[in-house]
């Protein structure tokens, strides 16, 4: 028995907005009085019902350890993590499945790169780039590989606007640059970055690209082949699946030829205590038991976001973006940092006199969930100039409630203040 | 509104709005930096401690939200004037009050005004904010110049 046959595709692309936000029971509670409005999309996203039945139907009917067992179970097991790898594949376009790797998280991910392929190729005297725009993620393990190499690391700058300057890469790389590191969707300011073009240049300069695909994923059709991606690092719980699983996308050709990066079972071919040999890839980078679970609902995550179709989900976060867009140009003393012609559903932003943290607490008092801080992404405040920003950010099962209330709060923000 | 408003009384928006003893303090005898790195609040305090441990003047630097701030400029307001000793009662008490370890209607204490912040004790998130110039001023008496609210230097720890 495959799971990937064991229960026929469900059609939500025809389902009303209201249908399929019904089919997150976490949004249908409320906070002291007020219903949850749910705006902090960006940090972590909700779980639908059908990938929270799916855990529970694997752990209760299918769970053993994977790839090692002979018996009834260990196949159920192995065969539902496999089934998820796939749907993985089919979910970003990689060439084939071995090309994805489970790891604990987008965080793992580029650190799996940073260790297994930085610490093989990158020397002293290198280059590496990394975005303006960058989580921290992104950045640091960049900046702890090129202290150790003695490589140096560049930033690709941004405008006030919150779009990168492109055109800036033709005098940024040179021979001695490695990498690029950038992020297809700002967590902190919602730009979507033109990936395919900034990796043409990169690679006519024999630079390897490493993209930051956490805010992409579960908003905008990935296709990792036609943006020519070298690697590409995910998380599930940003798309609707469970916390500690993420993947990382690399070519083959590039994997095969990294170091391993964590080492212990699963990642061998064969070990003496003169020699070991390493597995082939996906396995060379999944030593020890992963978080079956977790990638099982990675795998049900990405059935549902499937089954009611990407671009119709872009196509409804794109109209909330646009409603909310609208109601706070009518509120004065706000501003929305982050004004790029091409946004994700993200929107940051200040209340003139009013810290961040006080916006968070005050809104959360009238059920309106945001994020206020950094974002893990402190240059990039430095860069606007602000200590912090509150965010709301919107996933497709948000309505205009959501955003009216929010919009209510921020009314209310201003009468305590001022 | 009205859990609203027992956490942003109008005292501390008004300590928010005016700080007091906001700025540098030259010839400063004592001084230190405290931040808190999650939500990026800092505050620089600088004190001058006369010979005898009283707190001849007092001045704070920094930014950060309205808890963080009303509360740095209502405890340098207070502890002007005090001995080092009496500051170091109501760093305690400040921190037993917002952790509920200490209930300033029922018990013996110094707080005094400081108790409209017992609103932040119902909102865990922000105790941090509160403590944080507080924990500051502790280390400057004490001679530590930088602390945090991260890893081992624990605000609501005893230290």
């Amino acid at each position: 028995m495959t799971e990937s046959k064991s229960k026929p595709a469900v059609d939500r692309s025809k389902m009303s907005w209201e249908e399929i936000r019904a089919q997150f029971p976490v949004l249908h509670q409320n906070v002291g009085a007020h219903p949850l409005a749910y705006l902090d999309n960006a940090a972590s996203s909700q779980m639908p019902q059908s990938a929270i039945d799916r855990l529970m139907a694997y752990q209760t009917g299918e769970h053993s350890n994977v790839h090692r067992g002979v018996h009834m179970l260990s196949q159920r097991a192995t065969d539902a993590f496999d089934a998820a790898r796939e749907k993985v594949r089919r979910f970003i376009n990689a060439g084939e499945s071995d090309e994805c790797i489970f790891t604990r998280g987008a965080t793992e991910s580029i650190n799996l790169v940073a260790y297994a392929w930085g610490r093989k190729f990158v020397g002293e005297g290198d280059e590496i780039i990394v975005s303006a725009m960058e989580h921290h993620a992104n950045i640091v393990p960049w900046q702890i590989l090129c202290q150790e190499k003695g490589a140096r690391l560049r930033v690709l700058p941004m405008t006030d606007q919150g779009v990168l300057i492109v055109d800036a890469l033709d005098k940024l790389l040179n021979e001695r640059t490695k990498l690029l590191a950038v992020t297809h969707v700002s967590n902190a300011l919602g730009t979507i970055n033109p990936i395919a073009e900034i990796i043409e240049k990169a690679h006519k300069n024999n630079t390897l690209v490493m993209v930051d695909g956490c805010q992409a994923t579960p908003h905008m059709k990935v296709d990792v082949q036609a943006l020519d991606a070298d690697f590409y690092a995910f998380s599930g719980h940003k798309m609707c699946g469970p916390t500690g699983v993420g993947v990382l996308y690399g070519k083959r050709a590039l994997l095969e030829r990294m170091n391993p990066f964590l080492a212990g079972g699963d990642m061998i071919r064969s070990v003496s205590f003169e020699k070991s040999t390493y597995a082939p890839i996906p396995h060379k980078f999944e030593a020890g038991t992963p978080a079956i679970l977790a990638v099982v609902g990675l795998g049900a995550a990405i059935d549902y976001l499937e089954s009611i179709g990407i671009e119709r989900i872009a196509a409804r976060e794109h109209e909330l973006l646009e409603y909310a867009t609208a109601k706070f140009a009518e509120l004065d003393g706000v501003r929305i940092l982050g004004t790029a012609a091409h946004k994700a559903a993200v929107i940051s932003f200040e209340v003139e006199g009013v810290h961040p943290h006080d916006i968070g607490t005050i809104l959360d008092t009238e059920g309106v969930a945001i994020r206020a801080g950094h974002h893990c992404a402190q240059p990039v405040m430095t860069r606007l100039g602000v200590p912090a920003t509150a965010r709301a950010s919107f996933s497709f099962y948000n309505n205009r409630q959501d955003i009216d209330a929010l919009i209510s709060a921020l009314a209310t923000v201003k009468e305590i203040f001022h | 509104m009205a859990d609203l408003r027992s956490l942003y009384q109008e005292v501390i928006l008004d300590h928010n709005k005016n700080p007091r003893n906001f700025g540098e303090l030259e010839g400063a005898s004592h001084h230190a930096h405290g931040d808190n790195p999650l939500c990026g609040d800092s505050y620089d305090i600088s004190v001058l401690l006369g010979e005898d441990g009283t707190i001849e003047d007092i001045r704070f630097s920094g930014s950060g939200c309205a808890i963080s701030k009303s509360a740095a400029s209502m405890m340098t307001h207070r502890v002007k004037g005090k001995k080092a000793e009496y500051a170091e009662v109501l760093v305690d008490e400040f921190r037993q009050m917002l952790v509920g370890e200490l209930d300033p209607e029922a018990e013996d204490n110094e707080l005094g005004h400081l108790k409209v912040f017992l609103g932040v004790a119902g909102r865990p998130e922000r105790i941090k904010c509160a403590v944080l110039p507080w924990h500051t001023l502790r280390a400057a008496l004490r001679g530590k110049e930088v602390v945090s609210t991260e890893g081992d230097a624990d605000p609501l720890a005893e230290s």
